[in-house]
């Protein structure tokens, strides 16, 4: 174990990253209209998540949760960057980001 | 003194996460997302994981998060008209945070680990007073145990890539493309021609130039080279495009 978190402990770490996905829940349901910050939203919960498993790869010793870590991040890019081009072509499209709209994207 | 950084950086990170859920302009949003990674950053430092902490400021701070500010900022939107129904959603998500938040400390509270535990896939986490650093273990772990998986991230990015490319890229009537097959089609003569011209005589009088034969704008056009000019002219049209 890492003298660093052996100091501080797992919990802290827990406490913070369960802060963070409560934080971003709560962002989703507070910006319903502005899909931008939905999507900072989701952005919040992953690094939550990778959080989490750095504070648990380091108390564990297993590297496995830093490569996971690793691939969460990558997916997390990913999904940024389609999400926000997506986005780009709706509002070309449309004028206009309302989430509302977005169910008539169908087909 | 690790317990002071740690709960620096934890307080700010939560506090800009806060900020980034609840500021009114989405540029402040994205500013403060920023801020949270630095400090997430930070946190993974103190956690010993080096390496993730130096990815997340390269990929998150200068990739992502300005990716947002980018659309953010080339989108017009009136982001007044979108915080309308903030007080109606306001109280629906209190609610959900404050069940989510309740059941993860009681699930925190609660949880133990088991006894049994597998046996990590290598030995240790590479610290400085370890036999490799952190990025030297990780690297070791990534391309020996996890290389499928390491690949097809890569192959997950490149998808990624081509989708936004395809979505956002726009055929524009007037643009310029460059049609590989048609340049190296493209004969000498196409283009140039040799005339003798008499003395006191213009080209005009001799057929003109090869030039476009639509508009100068629309040269992407197949077909559009080659074919003199005056043979494609109707006579009287002007030369103003």
């Amino acid at each position: 174990m890492n003298t660093a978190i052996a100091q501080i402990g797992l919990g802290p770490y827990l406490t913070v990253s369960a802060a963070l996905l409560v934080l971003g829940v709560f962002g989703i349901f507070l910006n319903r209209k502005n899909i931008i910050i939905i999507m900072m939203s989701m952005e919040l919960i992953l690094l939550a998540a990778n959080l989490n498993l750095v504070a648990f790869s380091s108390v564990l010793g297993d590297l496995s949760g830093q490569v996971l870590t690793l691939f969460v991040l990558t997916i997390a890019a990913a999904e940024a960057a389609i999400g926000l081009a997506i986005l780009t072509v709706y509002f070309r499209n449309r004028g206009s980001i309302q989430v509302e709209d977005v169910a008539t994207m169908k087909g | 003194m690790v317990q002071l950084v740690f709960y620096v950086f934890a307080t700010i990170l939560v506090g800009s996460a806060a900020m980034v859920i609840s500021a009114r302009n989405p540029v402040h949003s994205v500013l403060f997302l920023i801020l949270a990674f630095f400090n997430a950053a930070g946190l993974f430092l103190v956690a010993g994981a080096e390496f993730l902490a130096m990815i997340l400021v390269i990929v998150y701070v200068g990739a992502v998060a300005v990716l947002f500010l980018f659309v953010v900022m080339m989108l017009d939107i009136d982001f007044t008209k979108m915080r309308e129904g903030l007080q109606r959603y306001a109280p629906i998500g209190g609610v959900v945070g404050c069940i989510l938040f309740v059941e993860l400390v009681m699930a925190g509270l609660h949880w133990g680990m088991s006894p049994v535990m597998p046996a990590p896939i290598t030995g240790g986490l590479g610290q400085p007073g370890g036999a490799a650093t952190n990025t030297g273990a990780l690297g070791n772990l990534i391309y020996t145990h996890y290389i499928l998986l390491f690949q097809l991230c890569g192959l997950v990015l490149l998808v990624a890539m081509i989708g936004a490319i395809t979505l956002t890229l726009r055929d524009r009537p007037m643009g310029r493309r460059q049609i590989i097959s048609r340049q190296h089609e493209r004969k000498r003569a196409d283009t140039l021609e040799m005339m003798n011209l008499p003395l006191g005589q213009g080209t005009d009088a001799n057929g003109g130039f090869i030039r476009p034969n639509d508009s100068y704008y629309v040269t992407a056009v197949p077909g559009s080279y080659g074919v003199p000019a005056a043979e494609k002219r109707e006579p009287g049209e002007g030369d103003a495009e």
